[in-house]
């Protein structure tokens, strides 16, 4: 990065950029004048760069004037979804190549054995070399420099344009690997040259390797991105600082994000997250779900106190593991696309199979002909078909939709139209619902405490009956649910997390190496965030241990509150097992007496508060009134009848408006179904607030 | 009637009160086998007859038909006792036990079993069953190749009140402890089974408070009504027919001859009759299985083979069995059981293999079709004792969407493998290959999946084998026209060199030395069609990529290989 400090602080307008597959988001905000605005350009999937530079365009046509672009991206995703990434190699311990491909001996369905798995990198691809080191870091065999060159040599040959190294144990002693990294380093012909032990310095090795080629898999692929975005950025005039999200909420640099791009896998969702903790927190809501409705699916993550939970490892896909903390997302295929079906027991399913966005629900009238939950919500009126959100289409065809319903559900099940629309919107919410309680009263969270925050373009349909089925507070709508992921870019924080397996039993831990650990990962996270040239409002380390007692093989996770000073943390045994105690307590009710605690692993983040942004910059025109919103009534079908429902451009309402349900609240990117017995609030920030009356 | 969407919704709620339970147990149970291989399983049974209602989807699929069996048992053991001694059940009981015969599997599975009242009446049983890590007997871990009675092999526990009206009965955790040679283990896993008792409980009254206990109990009916409409439905689309299949075990490990495990499947209409008669008798080792057992076993292969059929008792509604009494399949006590596991893995492949010629569309070549437990034990040099036991994988078969998948499973359970290196931080040992091995899956159309290639050797003083395994002598098969696969393979070093195992597929007790090596060759998984039909060019794929060698593809596929 060759960035201007001086310029970054003359510039103070900050874009958060999120591309979707469909539409790139984005939100401008002017820090001087303290104003805001989005856009919403169709996303280019050949290369997202442009879609990228076609939005910016729309509100900043002097890139100049642009201090900082937060970007969430779905390259990373894409690339991992769809296999899409690039030929890679692998150099690994002799006898060990297979380990990617062999997995953890699991297969995809607990039902049906017609499972199949292709590793991303071919057999003869991944390449071994005669060493060896041991389960306590002893080296028993060394690498020979001149084997892994020949490995390099081959790999080259076939085509890889990355490489990984894991080697056996290396989490107890990565020498071998930096030697065989040295070793490539010579004929290597980029910098796209991974180790595992640098990646995840983590015990289990399916999971280390799979991170690490996963991250090698991505490299030229993100990178190439991230560099022509850059190009294009810097040729527009654009002098600032340019930040992608990570999966696990925070934001990093450029240089990281092109060294560690696994860490974009969930970039775009984790976004969305973000804003969600943020919108509901300073609407006074610290613990909301946030529900993203998508076409083919439900993502969920659950906020407690404004934090949101990390999960420590994600399957993208069956035996595509990535273990770096990201955002705990469930997801269930239920989304608008979700196709409604009879299965032969005759009882009604909806989802997982997804009519997509081509050809979509049958209202699209492209042929599909399938009946989705899409077409439910247009043929109980729920969704205004004249004025479709995102102006791709003039008009939805209702009569597709009734169509689509007879055939698929109401003639085998014996439903009237309308009932089977009932029934299709019922289930599909029973299944959203379903996935809330998953995240939330099967964890142990009482839903009373918790608000839904739903967003994208289907979520404020569902939200009124799901804060129903599930008992929960309220719903929080926010005011621009559609480029929620664009303003998250603007709030995420700047953040790094390093892991370090230690493997002891509490009562043989090493402390003092343990501080030096500590205090070590604490000053490599300083110098990412003073590298990164940006201002911080504040500074924090978080240190976890994940700890057990001996015996068991899950873990709970730990954290210690530690002040770092002096070059030293602080940390006792007495005070990590005061906190192993809390946390076992918190998570199984009773401690087991007499049995010892094991410390697997140490983990620590380091984070870089961004300076807060105001949500009041978003708040309703002062002028706005209640009767100037009202956009007349349309007919809605509830519980068995048409009932008339009054219609209001929800942008166009005041702060403290209220509204009875039925009621419809429109606005260009989502529609907001207020359930009868619940009401709509406006609060000062602009949210609608669904509760029960 | 109860309307279709509330049955779906209700279906939901209650399948993730099972997994719930599930989930509670595997993070907190003590021993790797529940925890990480999720040996272990969770459901609601019938009041009356114990029929399973509801199963987690999580646990091992073996134990979704077994548990009905034990919690029949337990219905049997109240009845006894009222008629006995005027004893009656109280709101708070919960039963332990682990009797094979009557309820099934093993004497390592305990199961506990509590009845759930509703309104002064049982409305349901909740039961939790786990694999709990050593439970006595000869061999650690329980895998003795060797018993001949059922003593032999653990603590054998009837039936007994655990919990009388919710006050524990600390003389039986004493009892069990006493007996096992890893009792904090036993303890830290009988208190995640109690844990998850008490989780299931309470969100069962919440879900009949909010829904009413009568709408739920009519939707367990209905669910029950539609597995079984659901199972004719399926079965009615084979063409009628009488199906036959046999296949071997290698031995019992005491005797070296092979037993015979036979299936005529009588297809009538949507009925079918599992016809077992001519299957070997009950044997002198430890490859026995109880009736309960054989059943739940076809259960799990038939849920294998129609997916889309819920599980729960209306499954095996339409499907009549014939076990004759005193077979290797109907065992009763003191046979031993032990190598359970091996046996139920047959009988899953008979089924299929019976079922490929009315169904081939449906079926699938035979996974690698054994457990493959090792036991690996010995002393530190300060003299600690260690025994590493795990189950090894291998192939799955080929099937009509493609290619078996490498490296799988085993069909009665989800389990997954404990990495290398936790294996290697945890105990003495080092393993010097852990790979894919050539030329293992059944040459096809769709080729079967690979097996494995495990060699391990002890890093500090000497280590005792024990093996427990089978397919040494006898491969899996492929269906449809496609070729079996590899067989098991174990070989170990001495002093003079690799010798096999001798009874093909089971040791005891072989004494390696530091630096000898013990070898495991898995099967692969049958293959699936003919392979002259399949396509030259995954054929050169595979030689490519090593799944294949040269001579072998110009054996199995002759003009096609290139």
């Amino acid at each position: 990065m060759t960035a201007d400090p001086s310029a970054n602080n003359r510039s103070r307008i900050t874009v958060g950029v999120d591309v979707g597959g469909t539409y790139t988001d984005l939100f401008f905000y002017d820090e001087a004048t303290g104003r805001s605005s989005t856009a919403k350009v169709p996303s280019t999937p050949g290369n997202q760069a442009i879609g990228f530079l076609d939005g910016l365009a729309q509100r900043a046509n002097d890139l100049s004037r642009i201090g900082t672009i937060v970007h969430g991206t779905t390259v990373g995703t894409n690339a991992l979804l769809e296999r899409k990434g690039a030929p890679i190699g692998v150099v690994t311990t002799k006898g060990f190549r297979d380990v990617l491909e062999m997995r953890r001996r699991d297969r995809p369905r607990t039902w049906g054995l017609w499972g199949q798995f292709a590793p991303v990198v071919p057999r003869d691809r991944r390449i071994e070399v005669n060493e060896r080191t041991l389960a306590d870091g002893t080296i028993l065999t060394p690498v020979d420099p001149a084997e892994v060159k020949a490995a390099a040599k081959l790999l080259l040959e076939r085509g890889a344009q990355a490489v990984a190294v894991f080697f056996l144990n290396s989490y107890a002693n990565g020498a071998n690997e930096r030697a065989a990294v040295a070793a490539l380093k010579d004929v290597w012909p980029n910098d796209c040259i991974n180790a595992s032990s640098d990646i995840l310095p983590e015990i289990r090795e399916f999971e280390r390797a799979s991170t690490t080629a996963l991250n090698a898999y991505l490299q030229p692929v993100v990178g190439a991105y991230i560099g022509s975005l850059e190009e294009r950025l810097r040729g527009g005039g654009f002098g600032g600082q340019l930040l992608i999200v990570q999966s696990n909420g925070g934001v990093m640099t450029v240089d990281t994000a092109k060294s560690r791009p696994i860490r974009t896998a969930l970039s775009g969702p984790a976004a969305g997250v973000i804003a969600g903790a943020h919108i509901a927190a300073a609407a006074g809501f610290p613990n909301v779900i946030t529900g993203d409705v998508g076409g083919t699916s439900f993502d969920v993550a659950l906020v407690v106190g404004g934090r949101s939970a990390l999960a420590a490892e994600t399957k993208i896909d069956f035996g595509l593991v990535v273990r770096t903390p990201m955002i705990e997302m469930t997801t269930i295929g239920a989304g608008g696309g979700s196709v409604a079906w009879v299965d032969r027991g005759g009882l009604l399913q909806v989802g997982p199979q997804s009519a997509g966005s081509d050809p979509g629900p049958a209202c699209y009238g492209k042929g599909g002909g399938a009946a989705t939950v899409t077409d439910a919500n247009v043929v109980l009126g729920r969704i205004n078909a004249e004025r479709p959100i995102g102006g791709k289409l003039a008009r939805l065809d209702v009569a597709a939709s009734r169509a689509a319903l007879d055939a698929d559900v109401g003639k085998t099940l014996g439903l009237g139209t309308m009932e089977a629309a009932e029934a299709v919107i019922r289930v599909a919410n029973a299944l959203m619902a379903g996935a809330i309680r998953l995240v939330s009263i099967e964890r142990g969270h009482d839903p009373k405490r918790f608000a839904l925050m739903p967003f994208g373009g289907g979520g404020p349909l569902h939200a009124g009956a799901l804060i129903q089925d599930v008992g929960l507070a309220q719903a929080i709508v926010p005011r621009f649910p559609g480029v929620t992921s664009a303003l998250g870019c603007i709030v995420a924080d700047m953040r790094h997390d390093f892991v370090r397996t230690i493997n002891r039993p509490l009562d043989a831990l090493d402390v003092p190496a343990l501080d030096r650990d500590i205090v070590a990962f604490a000053g490599e996270g300083a110098s990412l965030l003073d590298r990164a040239e940006v201002a911080f409002a504040g500074r924090e380390t978080q240190i976890e241990f994940d700890m057990s007692y001996v015996g068991q093989t899950h873990t709970v996770s730990v954290p210690l509150v530690l002040q770092i000073a002096r070059g030293a943390s602080g940390v006792t045994g007495e005070a990590i097992r005061a906190a192993f105690d809390a946390a076992y307590a918190r998570a199984y009710g009773r401690l087991l007496q007499g049995v010892p605690v094991r410390l697997l692993n140490l983990r620590v983040a380091v984070i870089g508060r961004r300076p807060p942004f105001d949500l009041a910059a978003l708040k309703p025109d002062p002028a706005n009134t209640l009767d100037g919103a009202r956009r007349g009534s349309r007919k809605l079908w509830i519980d068995g009848a048409w009932r008339d429902a009054p219609v209001f451009a929800r942008l166009d309402l005041p702060a403290g408006a209220t509204i009875m349900g039925p009621a419809v609240l429109e606005q260009p990117d989502t529609t907001i179904f207020v359930d009868p017995g619940l009401s709509a609030r406006v609060d000062a920030l602009g949210n609608v607030i669904l509760e029960r009356r | 009637m109860i309307d279709p969407v509330t049955l779906a919704v209700l279906k939901g709620r209650l399948e993730q009160i099972a997994d719930e339970m599930d989930a509670t147990l595997f993070r907190s149970a003590f021993n790797p086998i529940i925890a990480e291989a999720h040996d272990a399983s969770h459901g609601l049974y019938d009041a009356r007859t114990g029929e399973t209602l509801i199963q987690g989807k999580s646990g091992l699929p073996i134990f979704v038909g077994a548990m009905a069996f034990a919690v029949k048992a337990v219905i049997d053991k109240v009845a006894q006792d009222a008629a006995r001694a005027g004893g009656a059940l109280s709101d708070g009981d919960v039963f332990l036990f682990n009797d094979p015969y009557d309820g099934g599997t093993h004497l390592s599975d305990f199961k506990l079993v509590r009845p759930f009242f509703r309104d002064g009446r049982v409305f349901c049983y909740l039961a939790s069953v786990g694999h709990w890590h050593d439970v006595g007997g000869n061999v650690p871990g329980n895998y003795n190749p060797v018993a001949t009675e059922c003593y032999q092999e653990g603590m054998l526990i009837p039936p007994v009140k655990l919990f009388a009206a919710g006050r524990l009965n600390q003389d039986i955790v004493d009892i069990v402890m006493a007996n096992s040679r890893q009792p904090r283990s036993l303890y830290g896993d009988l208190n995640g089974q109690i844990n998850a008792l008490d989780l299931g409980a309470q969100r069962l009254a919440a879900l009949l408070d909010e829904m009413g206990a009568a709408t739920v109990t009519e939707a367990l009916a209905e669910l029950k009504a539609r597995a079984a409409r659901l199972m004719r439905a399926n079965i009615a689309e084979l063409p009628d027919g009488t199906y036959s299949a046999e296949d071997w075990l290698d031995n019992d490990g005491i005797v070296d001859a092979p037993l015979r495990i036979a299936l005529d499947i009588v297809k009538r209409g949507d009925t079918m009759k599992l016809d077992f008669s001519r299957t070997a008798a009950a044997c002198a080792g430890p490859v026995n299985i109880a009736r309960s057992t054989a059943i739940a076993s076809c259960y799990v292969a038939l849920k294998h083979v129609f997916q889309d059929v819920p599980a729960n008792a209306g499954c095996l509604e339409p499907i009549e069995f014939a076990i004759p009494e005193n077979s290797l399949l109907s065992a009763t006590r003191p046979k031993p059981v032990g190598g359970y596991t091996e046996t139920i893995l047959r009988v899953i492949d008979v089924v299929f293999q019976a079922l490929a010629a009315a169904a081939p569309h449906k079926v699938n070549g035979c996974a690698y079709g054994t457990i493959n437990a090792l036991s690996l034990a010995g002393h530190r040099k300060n003299g600690q004792r260690w025994v590493m036991f795990s189950f090894f994988g291998g192939g799955h078969g080929g099937h009509p969407e493609g290619d078996g998948l490498n490296h799988g499973n085993a069909p009665i359970s989800t389990a997954t493998i404990p990495p290398v290196e936790i294996l290697e931080a945890a105990y003495p040992v080092m393993f010097t290959q852990w790979a894919l091995r050539p030329d293992s899956g059944g040459p096809g159309r769709a080729r079967g999946g690979l097996g494995a290639v495990y060699e391990v050797t002890p890093l500090d003083g000497e280590a005792d084998a024990f093996l427990f395994a089978e397919r040494g002598r006898f491969p899996p098969r492929g269906v449809c026209g496609g070729g079996d696969a590899a067989m098991n393979g174990f070989r170990f070093e001495q002093d003079d060199g690799w010798h096999a195992a001798p009874m093909a597929s089971k040791m005891v007790g072989i004494r390696l030395k530091r630096g000898q090596r013990l070898r495991i060759e898995s099967p692969g998984g049958g293959g699936y069609g003919p392979a002259a039909e399949r396509d030259p060019a995954k054929i050169a794929e595979d030689v490519r990529l090593g799944y294949v060698t040269a001579e072998a593809a110009a054996r199995d596929y002759g003009p096609n290989a290139k």
